[in-house]
């Protein structure tokens, strides 16, 4: 294992306190436990609470601040947060309008929010949860724990975190939460794998020609192992999937082109090249674009497509200002 | 019969063992899950130990109690909650027992069972710890019913926990990360199995 660490147990806190100290005016981590919040506690608001394992960054630490986050509690490297730690990041922001958290489809992810949103309401804190699935390599069925939350997330964060701001009600952040989830979905591939530091070899081996179609954001294989191919044939088995999930055509569409870690912005415009034409010839009008590392796997290469079908309220949301770390607008 | 010294031994033990079994685990996870489970319940177990001088001298439902808020707050994933909340049903069920007989033991780990088919909403047969530890609580009663000690009720279930992770390396996983694999998750033996396995292994050999 080759990596810029102080130790595998540092791993976490460091990668915190980095970010924290990237945005001092804006940003604070709470005493205990690898929670981010915002310098300054903002009232009259739902406030936001998103969180997973660590090894997403800029996810989700990245995210808090005026129009997104109120707070991102980071768990180990790909393990959700425990209860406590995320109950204690309910607690440093709820203000008098509720808290919603946002929370990717994943088992233990889902677990431990649940059980922190249990121990608030204990407490009197008005709490609720939305869950992002937006992943459509895997088949939301019975057999399945369904649908995975992966790069879409990111704008679940945006679009929740503008219509918080107004001052809205916790069912309507919670509504408006809901129609994003609705409407965006996420295909990615890997062509190398990540090492977890604590785990000290890959999670996967893959051949010089060999990629990975449809992981997650864990490191995890795929649903399939394929020879490598070109750019614009890989971009357009990822897209292919997602438009024969919902219909596109006629509509506008917020595309993101979400790096898992380790690929060149070079190779990310290359696929935003192919994705663009793509759908144009298609009779889907992008309506913006985002292309960067927003939702990774640590330091693996490959990338995810996300597309988010718009309607004119999130439209607006999605044009409001934000001012993140990670996000600006 | 189980006093709460005993319990304590238990526990120390699944500590140690969790330790020894930590890359082994993560290897098996690293095959259908995310690669974390070996990891994380060393770490849950490591915070366990150090909890356990506060709780080990009252009853066993505080000794367990005490364990299972120490995993809930240190493993994180999905095991964190699942043995968790498996070690406070069973606490609640023992609470106030200072020494438990084979059927108090056997009404636990029934609780045990049920909190983590509530919490992981999950049944036998989904390629989880369930697998393991369904039959293995169906011989332990059967063993009891039948007039058997504890420890010879424990090796019933440690036997059918052991074909239970054999039977898990048959199946689709329908829970968890690992379902994501679908059908490529055949062949591979389930971590949360092996791990429930390794636990009631080491209560037969401190009994």
């Amino acid at each position: 294992m080759k990596k810029l660490i102080n130790g595998v147990d540092s791993v976490e806190e460091q990668m915190i306190l980095g970010l924290v100290k990237s945005a001092p005016q804006k940003l604070k981590k709470l005493a205990e436990g690898n929670i981010v919040v915002r310098a300054q506690k903002k009232e009259g608001k739902v406030a936001l609470v998103s969180g997973g394992g660590s090894g997403h960054e800029p996810a989700h630490g990245g995210f808090v601040g005026e129009g997104m986050l109120d707070a991102a509690v980071a768990g180990a490297v790909f393990t959700s947060p425990t209860p406590d730690k995320i109950l204690a990041g309910i607690q440093a922001v709820a203000a008098d309008k509720g808290v919603l958290c946002i929370v990717k489809n994943y088992t233990g992810d889902v677990m431990n929010f649940e059980m922190a949103i249990d121990m608030a309401k204990d407490e009197d804190i008005e709490a609720d949860y939305v869950v992002v699935n937006d992943d459509v390599a895997v088949k939301d069925s019975l057999y399945t724990t369904g649908r995975r939350g992966v790069a879409g997330t990111v704008l679940v964060h945006k679009i929740a975190g503008a219509k918080a701001e107004t001052g809205a009600s916790l069912a309507e952040v919670k509504a408006v939460a809901e129609k994003v989830i609705a409407n965006v979905r996420t295909m990615g591939m890997a062509i190398s794998p990540c090492t977890v530091p604590a785990a000290g070899k890959p999670g996967f081996e893959l051949a010089e020609d060999e990629v990975e179609i449809g992981i997650g954001i864990h490191g995890e294989p795929g649903t399939t192992r394929e020879k490598l191919s070109t750019a614009d044939e890989t971009a357009k088995k990822l897209l292919d999937k997602i438009l024969a999930d919902i219909d596109y055509k006629g509509q506008e569409v917020v595309v993101l082109v979400n790096g898992m870690g380790a690929t060149p912005l070079m190779e990310l415009y290359i696929i935003n090249n192919f994705v663009q034409d793509y759908l144009k010839e298609q009779g889907i009008k992008v309506y913006d674009t985002m292309v960067g590392n927003y939702m990774t796997s640590i330091e693996m290469a490959g990338f995810s497509l996300t597309l988010l079908r718009l309607d004119g309220e999130m439209k607006t949301l999605y044009d409001a200002k934000a001012d993140t770390p990670a996000l600006k607008r | 019969m189980l006093d709460t010294a005993k319990a304590a031994e238990i526990i120390r033990a699944i500590a140690v063992r969790m330790e020894a079994e930590k890359d082994f685990l993560t290897q098996l996870d690293n095959e259908i899950g995310d690669g974390d489970h070996g990891i994380n319940l060393e770490r849950g177990f490591k915070a366990v130990l150090e909890k356990l001088p506060e709780v080990e001298n009252g009853d066993i439902g505080g000794l367990f109690k005490g364990v299972g808020m120490q995993l809930v707050s240190h493993v994180g994933g999905a095991s964190g909650p699942l043995y968790g909340t498996a070690f406070m049903k069973a606490g609640n069920i023992l609470k106030g027992k200072t020494e438990a007989s084979a059927a108090d033991f056997a009404a636990a780990m029934e609780a045990a069972i049920g909190g983590i088919k509530m919490r992981g909403k999950s049944e036998p047969g989904e390629k989880t710890m369930l697998d393991a530890l369904c039959p293995a609580y169906k011989a332990l009663s059967e063993a009891i019913d039948g007039g058997a000690e504890l420890k010879e009720a424990l090796e019933k279930a440690v036997a059918a926990a052991k074909e239970g992770v054999e039977y898990t390396k048959t199946i689709i996983a329908t829970k968890g990360r690992a379902s994501y694999l679908g059908e490529r998750s055949i062949g591979h033996q389930d971590p949360g199995a092996t791990s429930s396995l390794y636990m009631l292994e080491e209560m037969v050999k401190c009994l």
